[in-house]
């Protein structure tokens, strides 16, 4: 009985391992057919769902060689149909509806190159423009997260004193568990009207999404931020106040430098989290598949294609939303086990 | 001038906090509004076809019940491995940082893997892919908290359990797991409220259904991912009662996480 009970309990254990590496073989295995496509060319083919046309000869014979591709005409009509999404969402105010109506064309357009498959056109997945957007996105985010949970964490742990810092300090960690969905579809209906007023462009834009990206995980960034600033012995902040120091010396010379990896370990799992996010990025991104001109025009990111596209896709176009997925999940792995390992060790 | 810059960025930092807490309570009161104002009786006693939104408060409730059903047991006893039997070997140290790290997986990547390995293979989308997918979700969470609560216990506890002659099992369930009883049960209270919130991994695995259906074999209702979809319909009617849903889904998310909260602060005293 008890031998059994550590077995099942170290099985347990190892169920981690196995679901993590069973995730990477997965998307992986369902990813293949894309890599053998595309190969390493799908990190910088801007081009989705659009037609080619190949060589004959190369369709029929395999399909894992170059196929020599004569392009013009198609691009030129998936600009055209680009062009017209964008000019749908500039129209609409509250650009609601047309996230879907967008997406459903793409796919039609992606389907309809599958079929077409045997006869001389090629339909190209590319996944430049939505690894672009996520990391702009990203970028954006923390742009203006990091000053301001910065901020409110010095706030909270030096400035204030106790009887603010205490429940200004529960209202920041129950905000960092409002569902993401909820950041989302605020963003739409009241923030990216407003931001499109102040900034132009339209009430979707990769600027929308970065900043509600922003104040989704500011909450997060503050209150891990917050942890480790508290860590400081106050030993250490009271002698610098007897030498003289002023509070914003002490934070400088004192917590920060004490604190070092636990902040920077806290952005970047905040960071991690932005990449990755899906739902508050979904509402207000766009969904369109152009490479953002403007900071406030419409684009795409990795979780938001796999969110819109993934339940109408099948054959080539899922496997290169697999092989997105893919890229997603080892990039977020990295960025994650990097932040635990290097700069969060020590914590237990 | 130090004077200066010192109360220069003690202003900054004060005003940053109050831009946070500004925006922060905007959405908040945004969402209160708009939820209030949108909830009425019908909507608890109706289902989606009909405007309301009875099936799919069921609905998601059952997916994140059966994922507390899956995960809760292999947390736990994987938690109890890493604190319990694995004497601080080098292995259970790579297992709790991996775990870690699948607790900041991306959600979405959730979803695509088990829409892989389990809405593929059957071709349609079941409410048993979207339970699993959340399942997922909440195992390393529940790890960490069994992980951090049993490293409370005091070693002594053990010792007077063993000291009596107890195998070891025993001395876990009745001693040490009781005694670190309310964080568990906290921890997992908040792991519920996380995953209850969540939309991305049910978006392709669950899908969303219309209909009362408590069949889990075929599509499922689903509150988040009806959210997503209301919204973006270009129906007032609609819009609002997403706005409904997102209200009481935060309403109850912020509650059990209050609650949650009280209980550890009443445990420390």
């Amino acid at each position: 009985m008890e031998s059994l009970f550590k077995k099942i309990s170290s099985l347990s254990a190892t169920t981690i391992l196995l679901i993590l590496t069973s995730i990477f073989v997965v998307l992986f295995i369902y990813a293949k057919p894309a890599m053998a496509e595309y190969g390493i060319k799908f990190l910088t083919d801007p081009r989705w769902g659009v037609e080619v046309k190949v060589d004959s000869v190369n369709t029929q014979n395999n399909q894992n060689q170059t196929p020599v591709v004569t392009e013009t005409v198609n691009d030129n009509d998936n600009i055209a149909v680009d062009d017209e999404d964008v000019a749908v969402d500039d129209e609409n105010d509250f650009g609601d509806e047309n996230d879907f109506g967008d997406d459903d064309d793409e796919i039609v357009v992606s389907d309809e190159g599958n079929i077409d498959e045997n006869s001389n056109v090629k339909t190209i997945y590319g996944g430049l423009v939505p690894i672009v957007g996520t990391i702009l996105s990203t970028i954006i985010a923390m742009f203006f997260a990091v000053p301001i949970a910065m901020g409110i964490a010095i706030f909270l742990s030096e400035i204030a004193p106790e009887f603010i810092a205490k429940p200004v300090g529960i209202a920041i960690e129950l905000l960092a568990a409002i569902p993401s969905i909820i950041y989302g579809m605020w963003g739409l209906f009241y923030f990216g009207p407003i931001v499109s007023k102040v900034f132009g462009g339209g009430s979707v834009s990769l600027l929308v999404a970065g900043l509600v990206l922003a104040i989704m995980i500011v909450p997060f960034m503050a209150s891990l931020t917050r942890d480790s600033m508290n860590t400081t012995p106050a030993v250490l902040k009271e002698s610098a106040y007897a030498m003289g120091a002023t509070k914003f010396e002490v934070i400088k010379d004192v917590v920060f430098p004490y604190a070092k990896k636990g902040i920077i370990g806290s952005m970047i799992l905040a960071l991690g989290r932005a990449l990755g996010e899906t739902m508050a990025v979904a509402f207000v991104i766009g969904g369109v598949f152009t490479f953002p001109e403007k900071i406030t025009d419409p684009t795409v990111s990795i979780p938001v294609v796999l969110a819109n596209s993934f339940a109408e896709s099948q054959g080539l176009s899922l496997s290169a939303l697999f092989y997105l997925a893919l890229i997603l999940f080892v990039i977020s792995f990295f960025v994650i086990s990097f932040a635990k390992f290097y700069f969060l060790r020590d914590k237990k | 001038m130090r004077l200066i810059i010192n109360k220069t960025v003690l202003i900054l930092s004060t005003l940053a906090a109050v831009l946070g807490i500004v925006f922060l309570f905007w959405i908040l009161l945004t969402l209160t509004i708009k939820g209030i104002s949108a909830i009425n009786l019908h909507i608890f006693t109706a289902d989606l076809v009909d405007n309301g939104l009875r099936n799919l408060i069921v609905g998601q409730f059952t997916l994140a019940l059966i994922a507390v059903v899956i995960g809760v047991p292999i947390g736990m006893v994987a938690g109890i491995y890493l604190q319990e039997y694995s004497f601080g070997n080098k292995y259970a140290e790579f297992i709790r940082n991996l775990s870690d790290v699948m607790m900041s997986a991306p959600s979405i990547v959730i979803g695509t893997f088990v829409y892989a390995i389990i809405v593929n293979p059957v071709g349609h989308v079941n409410g048993w892919a979207g339970a699993i997918a959340l399942a997922i979700m909440m195992i390393p969470i529940v790890v960490r908290t069994t992980d951090d609560m049993l490293g409370l216990v005091p070693t002594e506890l053990r010792e007077a359990g063993v000291a009596i002659g107890a195998p070891k099992y025993k001395v876990i369930f009745n001693i040490i797991i009781k005694a670190a009883k309310v964080g568990i049960m906290t921890g997992i209270l908040l792991a519920f409220a996380r995953i209850v919130g969540e939309t991305a991994p049910l978006l392709f695995t669950s899908g969303n259904s219309e209909y009362f259906t408590m069949d889990l074999n075929s599509e499922f209702p689903s509150l988040t991912v009806a959210i997503y979809n209301l919204a973006t319909m270009p129906d007032e009617k609609l819009v609002n009662l997403a706005w409904a849903g997102a209200f009481l889904l935060t309403l109850f998310v912020l509650i059990i996480n209050l609650i949650g909260r009280f209980v550890t602060k009443e445990k420390k005293r």
